[in-house]
């Protein structure tokens, strides 16, 4: 029990400060690395609770896939970051003020409550159809795929319409660039594709233009 | 001593806080807001599964892996929406966005 609340400690400790260190690191590129090392951590804590699969598919999406799309585009946009902080002091007092009060407010309602009472006494107990000894991923896959199946379709396709809608969005056409364009090769006609002249004897023909395009 | 939920909502807590006050502090910079949503998002998942755990109801995962669609998509469009915004601009500081501005 002692190493369990030790590691609790140690992970929540670290994604704090990792919290802390996004928000306020000068370079943005620290601030996506600290975002993964929050990412992280929050995976040790999603484990602590028994949720592996969570947590792996938080190191998987997040660490894997969305905090390394911050590092492209931050990498990739030539911004002056430093301009861009110009007024970090001047919106400190008002942020800590309204950040402190809502931590202070989601806090003393925890203490209030008696920090959980009211909650299982057999805490862990998360089970589905198989019992305790069937690991997490299992149960999930139990319930995810059978009484939430429309919502994991939702999903489906939700990220799909985002995937549609980030390549319409980035998808630029360069001009004057010469592209393959298949509709019009297959509209090719032997009208529009061949054209017929009558060379007069000793002298030349000078192609229409646009025959050949 | 026992790891109760406050102790978890409590890390939770301060994580939500931490993001709220990242984009006070980063009011100019779009990336640094969306990154402070996601460390909101991260904060939120953090509760579900505390509770799914307490609880023991496995529903609080669930429901937290539908949570990690949604924020992986905002956070996809978002960045898309800040690269074509720079594209166009040549600038992505969240003042100079009032193109709508009557």
């Amino acid at each position: 029990m002692a190493l369990t609340a030790g590691f609790f400690y140690l992970f929540a400790a670290l994604s704090v400060a990792a919290g802390v260190m996004v928000i306020v690191a000068k370079n943005p590129v620290h601030a996506v690395l600290f975002l993964i090392l929050a990412f992280f951590n929050a995976a040790g804590l999603f484990i602590l609770l028994g949720a592996e699969f969570l947590a792996m598919i938080l190191v998987i999406v997040y660490v894997g896939a969305v905090a390394v799309l911050f590092l492209f585009v931050v990498m990739m946009l030539d911004v002056d970051f430093a301009e861009l902080r110009a007024g970090f002091i001047k919106n400190a007092p008002i942020g800590l003020i309204v950040g402190g009060i809502v931590l202070a407010e989601l806090i003393l309602l925890f203490v209030g409550r008696g920090f959980g009472v009211g909650v299982a006494q057999h805490p862990g107990a998360a089970v589905a159809e198989l019992g305790r000894e069937a690991s997490n991923t299992q149960q999930l896959g139990l319930i995810l795929y059978t009484r939430y199946v429309y919502f994991f379709e939702v999903a489906g396709l939700v990220l799909l319409v985002a995937m549609v809608g980030s390549i319409v969005l980035t998808l630029q056409h360069k001009v004057g660039v010469r592209r393959q364009s298949i509709a019009k090769q297959v509209a090719r006609t032997p009208a529009t594709g061949v054209e017929i002249v009558k060379v007069p004897s000793g002298g030349s023909v000078i192609p229409a233009a646009g025959a050949r395009s | 001593m026992t790891i109760g939920i406050g102790h978890y909502l409590t890390v939770a807590a301060c994580l939500f806080t931490l993001g709220m006050l990242g984009i006070f502090l980063n009011r100019k910079n779009v990336i640094v807001i969306l990154m402070s949503i996601e460390l909101m998002l991260l904060a939120v998942n953090i509760n579900l599964v505390a509770f799914s755990y307490f609880l023991g109801d496995l529903v609080g995962q669930v429901f937290a892996l539908f949570n990690l669609t949604v924020a992986a998509a905002e956070a996809a469009i978002g960045l898309a929406i800040v690269v074509v915004y720079f594209r166009n601009r040549g600038s992505i500081a969240v003042e100079d966005i009032n193109m709508m501005k009557g």
